[in-house]
């Protein structure tokens, strides 16, 4: 949904969404990376009717952006930067209790 | 990220948030010698005007303007005053006794303070038309924040749509940086250029006033402007694909990939309404706000607030009320220093002059009704739980009386944004239903946690010996 303006000098990080690598800069947040990957959209689906929903305010105040991060889930992706290694996954709609 | 050893357990004063009212206030707290510490939730300062003013990867300033490189000294002045800062750190709770509940890398503390300056900022007015839940839909506040922090600019069909100062300054920039817009949709109701006809002298004399015709003219050069907008909607299947609009009798569709709203700014007023201060609704900026005195003194004895988030003024009105709070705070608790900072006439005279111009933008950008107040049956007022003001209208039929009432109804304001999108909304679409004033219908009635904490987390909150023996059993 998003393309870079600029030729970057910031650094490459290296992160993973849904399995998949995705290259980030340094200074990205976590949403950031995921609207400009391309990849994987839609970017999560949600938890009351299962529909699909993306980052709306990029400020911390919508929480539409709400991944898993690092194993710790309904993280807000707009405000967390992304760091190398760090494993992402989408929330696909609402909790299933695992048998 | 986690909590520094360095950090003390009591502070003279902390100051929420980190945009320009935070940066200034706590500047000069520290540097009349009181123990202050700044927390913000972003990693980097700034706040939303300012953002990544520090780190973003546009280091040429002919894209994001000179007044983006005001933050600068705002930040330097910060930097060497001695303050504390805690980066990426969310502030939870904050209650009566100023005792301020802080979460940083999965730990929780709680720290009390003499004074608590809450300078939380602004937050977009909520822009409900069918369709703004569908990827592809965001607000321009959002396209802007993308562009400073990552230097980002949307990939296929772009068009804004709205009104407000800042959504001639996106445009501008996207152009700058070699983006394309496809269409601007302009729903500042044409009525509003005679109110604030009135104000137009206050305007004249201001900076906004060159600044602003420039701006529009470098955009209408290269964008197509369609003007006197009354009805948008968003339509796609599981994203944006077609935004159809209506201009009074002129209507048409256009294909987009990002769609981006704006209709200005409110008072993100979560942690102060959370904390119990007395707010009132603002008829002329349309928003509730709290109640101050002239230094940002709340109605709770210590708790000031600076900045936007005490009622809109932009950038440079929220700098000066930041050191007039943090002025009022030195005078309370270290007068002696008063003489190692400015004078509070300066700043009073400064925020006056910042301020002029600022009713004409008011009665300019007053956002229409129709684009506050849902009038498609299907359009989703709360986003988090998905209700629509159909749904609203129909609770409001059988008994539904108030934003806390309807809760019980529908959910509304209880999912994790907790209101904060869909509470003005409510307050006006149920003010207007029941013919009675969004004052007298009043607000969500919030409570702490403002930001969402885990058990592991609170459970990390160090304990003395007597709070340990009031719960552990044998």
């Amino acid at each position: 949904m998003f393309k870079r303006a600029t030729n970057h000098q910031e650094p490459a990080v290296q992160i993973t969404v849904d399995g998949l690598p995705v290259t980030a800069r340094r200074g990205d947040t976590v949403s950031a990376a995921i609207l400009t990957a391309g990849c994987v959209e839609p970017y999560r689906y949600t938890a009351v009717n299962g529909t699909p929903r993306a980052p709306y305010c990029m400020m911390g105040v919508c929480f539409d952006c709400l991944v898993t991060i690092d194993g710790i889930g309904n993280r807000q992706g707009c405000l967390i930067p992304v760091s190398d290694g760090m494993v992402i996954t989408r929330q696909n709609g609402k909790r299933e209790i695992e048998s | 990220m986690s909590f520094p050893e360095s950090l003390h357990a009591a502070y003279d004063v902390i100051v929420i948030g980190a945009g320009p009212a935070g940066l200034a206030a706590a500047a000069t707290t520290a540097e009349a010698g009181l123990r202050t510490l700044l927390v913000d939730e972003n990693s980097a300062p700034g706040g939303q005007i300012y953002r990544a003013i520090t780190t973003s990867p546009l280091k040429n300033s002919s894209i994001l303007g000179k007044d983006y490189e005001a933050g600068n000294d705002l930040v330097h002045t910060f930097e060497k005053s001695g303050a504390d800062r805690l980066a990426g750190c969310t502030v939870w709770s904050l209650d009566r006794e100023r005792v301020v509940g802080l979460s940083c890398g999965g730990e929780a503390r709680l720290i009390k303070a003499e004074r608590v300056i809450i300078a939380t900022g602004a937050m977009e007015r909520p822009f409900p038309i069918p369709g703004w839940t569908l990827p592809g839909v965001m607000t321009i506040g959002a396209g802007q924040t993308l562009l400073k922090s990552s230097g980002l600019i949307p990939s296929g069909r772009l068009a804004l749509a709205g009104q407000g100062p800042l959504l001639w300054l996106y445009a501008a920039q996207i152009l700058r940086a070699g983006g394309h817009i496809a269409a601007i949709f302009d729903t500042t109701p044409l009525a509003n250029y005679i109110s604030a006809a009135l104000h137009l002298p206050g305007f004249i004399f201001s900076p906004y006033w060159t600044k602003g015709l420039g701006l529009i003219r470098e955009v209408k050069r290269a964008v197509k402007i369609v003007t006197g907008v009354t009805r948008l909607e968003a339509q796609g299947k599981n994203k944006l694909q077609t935004l159809v609009w209506e201009a009074g009798s002129r209507t048409g569709s256009i294909d987009l990939d990002v769609l981006m709203l704006h209709q200005g700014v409110v008072p993100h007023v979560n942690l102060a309404m959370a904390a119990g201060i007395k707010h009132e609704w603002d008829a002329i900026q349309l928003c509730f706000r709290p109640v101050l005195d002239e230094s940002g003194n709340s109605s709770i004895k210590g708790i000031m607030i600076a900045g936007d988030g005490a009622g809109i003024g932009g950038a440079e009105s929220a700098a000066e009320r930041g050191r007039l709070a943090a002025i009022d705070t030195v005078a309370n608790l270290r007068p002696d220093a008063l003489a190692q900072i400015p004078s509070r006439d300066n700043v009073r005279n400064r925020l006056a002059q910042t301020m002029r111009g600022r009713a004409f933008l008011d009665h300019l950008y007053r956002p229409s009704k129709v684009f506050r107040i849902p009038q498609d049956a299907s359009t989703i007022v709360c986003r988090c739980e998905e209700i629509t003001a159909g749904e609203i209208r129909a609770s409001i039929a059988i008994g539904a009386t108030g934003p806390n009432q309807l809760k019980a109804y529908r959910r509304t304001g209880m999912g994790p944004c907790q209101g904060r999108l869909c509470s003005l909304t409510v307050t006006e679409l149920m003010a207007d239903e029941r013919g009675k004033s969004p004052e007298e219908i009043g607000y969500y009635r919030l409570r702490s946690p403002v930001k969402p904490i885990s058990l592991a987390e609170l459970a990390s909150i160090p304990q003395d010996e007597t709070a340990i023996k009031a719960v552990v059993r044998g």
